[in-house]
C-alpha cells in the first residue's frame, strides 16, 4: 500500500472526518459494552442522558468542560509549532499552586484586583515550568516529550511534599491538602445552585484569543511556519528557537489557568487529586478539534460529556466508568487517522 | 554517615538492585530495538500495564507462571501491531500515537481489571515466581545472592541483553534492524520491507516491555494495583538515550539506575524522617532528566528515528 497526497477538501468535507472518527470510536466502544454484557444501546443513552438530559446535566458537563478547554488549548498552541508539550498535567498543578500561594491571605487585596493578579502568577508558574524543557530542546537538543513527562511525575510529588508540609492547612484534620482560598480569591457561580463557575466564561475568553493569536499575529504565522516544517522556517528567517519558547511560554500559561480555574472556581483548595488526567485528556481535546482554539471549546465539552456520562451510567448499568478513557484514548487514535485521510489516500496495489 | 556508606556492602542492598533493574532491563530493550529500527515508542506505559495485568490475570484464574509471561507478551505484542501499523505503514506521528497507545493500553486494562473483579478492594495476590539460587555461585558473598539467588525473570532479563545485543550486531536480521532506524532506502535497496522490519522490531520490542511489567505483578509486587507502572516507562525511555542505544550500556544504566532507587528507600529509612520522603523519590525522575541532558549532546541517535519510510520519497 502507498499514500498518495491529495487537494484539500472542502470545510464540509473536512469535518466529516472528526465525526466519522466519534462515530468509529462508539463503534469500538459499543463492542467492549457487548463484552462487558450490557446493550450499547441502552449504555450509550445512559451516558447521553447522563450528560446532556437535564439542567444538572449540562451545567455539570460544561463546569467538567472548563479545565479541558484549558489544557486543550495549551496542547493545541504546542502541537501546532512541534512542541510536544505532554505536560500540562505538571503546568495545571503549577497554576493550583500559585494559586493557594497568593490566594489564602496572603494579599489583602479587593477582588477585581486580586484574581486577575493570581491568574497572572498561575500563568506565570505554568510557563516556568515548560520553559525548562523548552530550553532543554532549544539548546541541548533534548527530546521534549520525556523531559515534560518526567516532570508530571516530578511536580506530583512537589505538590505532595508541600501539602504534607508548608502549605498543609493546619484545620485540615491531617489530610494532605492546602487551606481554602479566601472568598475575593473565589470565581463567581455563572449560574445560582450549581457548580458552573466563573471559570468557565474566562476559558471562552481564552479560545478566542488564542484563535487571535494564532490568526491574525505574526507570531501565530511563525508558529505555524516552525511546526509545518522547521528548517523551511529557519531558512526563511524565522527564529525557530525563539519562537518555540514563546509557544512554551503561551502553552504552559494555558495549561496552567486550568489549575487555577479548579482551585478558585470549583474546588477551594490544593489537594492532590485536583486533576484526574485533565493533562492528558487535554492532548485528546486538541487533536479532535484538529489543533483548532475554537474546536477546542467544542471538544472539550464534548469529551467532559462522555466522562461526566458515563459516570452516571456506571452507577446504573454496571459497566465500569473507565469505558470513558477508553473512548477518549480510542478517540485520539481514530482521530489522527481521520486527519491524515483529509490529506492522504490509501492505494492498494 | 558512615551507616550510609554500608549500605553499599550490604546483600540485601544489591538483590534489591537487581530485583529493581528486571523490569527495566525488559523494557528498555524493548524501547532499544524500536527505537533502532527508526520507531519511538512512546506507548511503552501503557504496554507494561497490559502486560503487568495480563501476566496475573493469566495466573490468577489458574495458569501457569509461564504462560502468564507469554499471554503478556502476546498482549504487548497486539498493542505494537497497532502502533506499528498506525505509525509505520501510515506514517502518522509517532508521538501522538505513542501517548495514544498509552492511553488506550492503559485504560483498557483498568476496565478490562474493574470488570472481572468488580467487587474487590484490596488487590488479591498470587503465588509469584520464586528465587531459584544457582548452586556454588549464590554462595559467592555480595554478589552471589544478588545475581544468582533471584527468580527466573531476572535471568531472563540478562539473557534478553545477550540475545538482543547478538542479534542486533552479529546477525543479517539485526543488520536490517540497524540500517531500518539509519538509512531505511538502503534496505529497500536490498529489497527488503522497511515496513515489515519496523513492524516486527515494533511489535517484539512491545512484547518485551509487556515482559518487564509483567515482572512486576508476577516476581515483585505478586498483585495488580492502578498506577502501578508508575513512570518505569518513560524512565525507560531515557535508559535507552543513556545507553547511546547500545544493549550493553542500557543494561548497565538500568542496573547503576536500580541501585540508585535502591539506595534512596535505605537512605530514606537512615533519615528516619527528617528530609521529606517525596525528594527521594523525586530523584529517579530528576536523574533521568539530568542523564538525558548530559547523555543528549554526545548520543548518536538512530538517523532515521521519528522518519516515516515511503518508499521511493526522499
Amino acid at each position: 500500500m502507498r499514500l498518495e497526497p491529495k487537494p484539500a477538501p472542502s470545510l464540509v468535507v473536512t469535518l466529516a472526518y472528526p465525526v466519522g472518527a466519534v462515530a468509529a470510536t462508539f463503534v469500538i466502544a459499543g463492542l467492549l459494552v457487548l463484552a462487558a454484557g450490557a446493550s450499547p444501546f441502552a449504555v450509550f443513552a445512559q451516558v447521553v442522558a447522563g450528560a446532556a438530559g437535564s439542567r444538572f446535566a449540562v451545567l455539570e458537563t460544561l463546569t467538567r468542560a472548563t479545565p479541558l478547554i484549558f489544557t486543550g488549548l495549551a496542547v493545541a498552541v504546542a502541537f501546532r509549532a512541534r512542541l510536544w508539550n505532554i505536560g500540562a498535567e505538571a503546568q495545571l498543578y503549577a497554576g493550583g499552586l500559585a494559586t493557594v500561594v497568593l490566594g489564602t491571605g496572603a494579599l489583602p487585596l479587593p477582588a477585581p484586583v486580586l484574581i486577575p493578579l493570581i491568574m497572572l502568577a498561575a500563568m506565570a508558574a505554568g510557563a516556568a515550568l515548560l520553559a525548562g524543557p523548552a530550553i532543554l530542546k532549544t539548546r541541548f537538543g533534548v527530546d521534549e516529550v520525556v523531559t515534560t513527562l518526567l516532570l508530571n511525575f516530578i511536580m506530583i510529588l512537589f505538590v505532595s511534599m508541600l501539602l504534607e508540609g508548608v502549605l498543609k492547612d493546619p484545620m485540615g484534620m491531617g489530610w494532605p491538602q492546602s487551606q481554602r482560598v479566601v472568598a475575593d480569591a473565589q470565581l463567581m457561580k455563572l449560574v445560582p445552585r450549581s457548580r458552573l463557575h466563573l471559570g468557565f466564561v474566562i476559558a471562552l475568553v481564552a479560545a478566542v484569543a488564542v484563535w487571535v493569536i494564532m490568526k491574525k499575529t505574526a507570531l501565530g504565522y511563525e508558529m505555524r511556519a516552525v511546526g509545518h516544517n522547521a528548517e523551511a522556517a529557519r531558512f526563511a528567517g524565522i527564529p525557530v528557537n525563539r519562537v518555540l519558547m514563546k509557544t512554551a511560554l503561551l502553552s504552559g500559561g494555558l495549561a496552567a489557568l486550568a489549575g487555577f480555574s479548579e482551585v478558585a472556581g470549583l474546588k477551594g483548595n490544593l489537594t492532590l487529586d485536583l486533576s484526574p488526567g485533565f493533562g492528558y485528556t487535554g492532548i485528546v481535546v486538541a487533536m479532535l478539534a484538529m489543533l483548532n482554539p475554537l474546536g477546542v471549546v467544542a471538544a472539550a465539552i464534548f469529551v467532559a460529556g462522555i466522562f461526566v456520562g458515563a459516570d452516571a451510567m456506571s452507577r446504573t448499568a454496571g459497566v465500569p466508568s473507565y469505558i470513558a478513557q477508553v473512548m477518549v484514548a480510542t478517540a485520539l487514535l481514530t482521530m489522527v487517522v481521520a486527519i491524515m485521510l483529509t490529506r492522504f489516500r490509501i492505494r492498494w496495489r | 554517615m558512615l551507616e550510609a556508606f554500608e549500605i553499599l556492602f550490604t546483600a540485601s542492598f544489591w538483590v534489591a538492585a537487581i530485583r529493581i533493574a528486571s523490569p527495566l532491563i525488559f523494557a528498555t530493550m524493548g524501547e532499544l530495538i524500536c527505537e533502532r529500527a527508526g520507531v519511538l515508542n512512546l506507548g511503552i506505559e501503557g504496554i507494561m500495564a497490559v502486560g503487568a495485568f495480563a501476566g496475573w490475570m493469566t495466573v490468577y484464574s489458574g495458569g501457569d507462571l509461564w504462560t502468564g509471561v507469554a499471554i503478556a507478551a502476546l498482549a504487548g505484542a497486539l498493542f505494537g501491531l497497532l502502533h506499528g501499523a498506525l505509525t509505520v505503514p501510515l506514517g502518522l506521528s509517532q508521538h501522538v500515537v505513542g501517548i495514544g497507545i498509552t492511553l488506550l493500553a492503559t485504560s483498557l486494562t483498568y476496565f478490562t481489571y474493574r470488570l472481572a473483579l468488580p467487587e474487590v478492594t484490596s488487590p488479591p495476590k498470587i503465588v509469584p515466581f520464586q528465587p531459584l539460587a544457582i548452586p556454588l555461585l549464590s554462595d559467592i558473598p555480595l554478589i552471589g545472592p544478588a545475581l544468582f539467588n533471584q527468580t527466573p525473570l531476572t535471568y531472563l532479563a540478562f539473557l534478553t541483553v545477550a540475545v538482543v545485543a547478538w542479534v542486533l550486531y552479529r546477525t543479517p536480521l539485526g543488520l536490517a534492524v540497524r540500517a531500518a532506524g539509519e538509512n531505511p532506502a538502503a534496505v529497500e535497496a536490498q529489497g527488503i520491507s522497511v515496513t515489515a522490519v519496523r513492524m516486527g522490531a515494533v511489535m517484539v520490542g512491545s512484547a518485551l516491555m509487556a515482559v518487564g511489567g509483567a515482572f512486576l505483578t508476577m516476581s515483585a509486587f505478586n498483585s495488580f494495583f492502578f498506577e502501578m507502572i508508575n513512570g518505569r516507562g518513560w524512565i525507560c525511555i531515557a535508559l535507552v538515550v543513556f545507553g547511546s542505544w547500545r544493549p550493553g550500556k542500557a543494561l548497565l544504566g538500568a542496573v547503576l539506575f536500580a541501585a540508585f532507587d535502591a539506595y534512596q528507600v535505605r537512605l530514606q529509612q537512615l533519615t528516619g524522617g527528617a528530609v521529606p520522603y517525596q525528594l527521594f523519590l523525586m530523584m529517579p525522575f530528576v536523574l533521568s532528566i539530568a542523564a538525558l541532558v548530559v547523555m543528549s549532546r554526545r548520543a548518536s541517535y538512530p538517523k532515521a528515528l521519528m522518519i516515516p519510510y515511503r518508499k521511493g520519497e526522499r
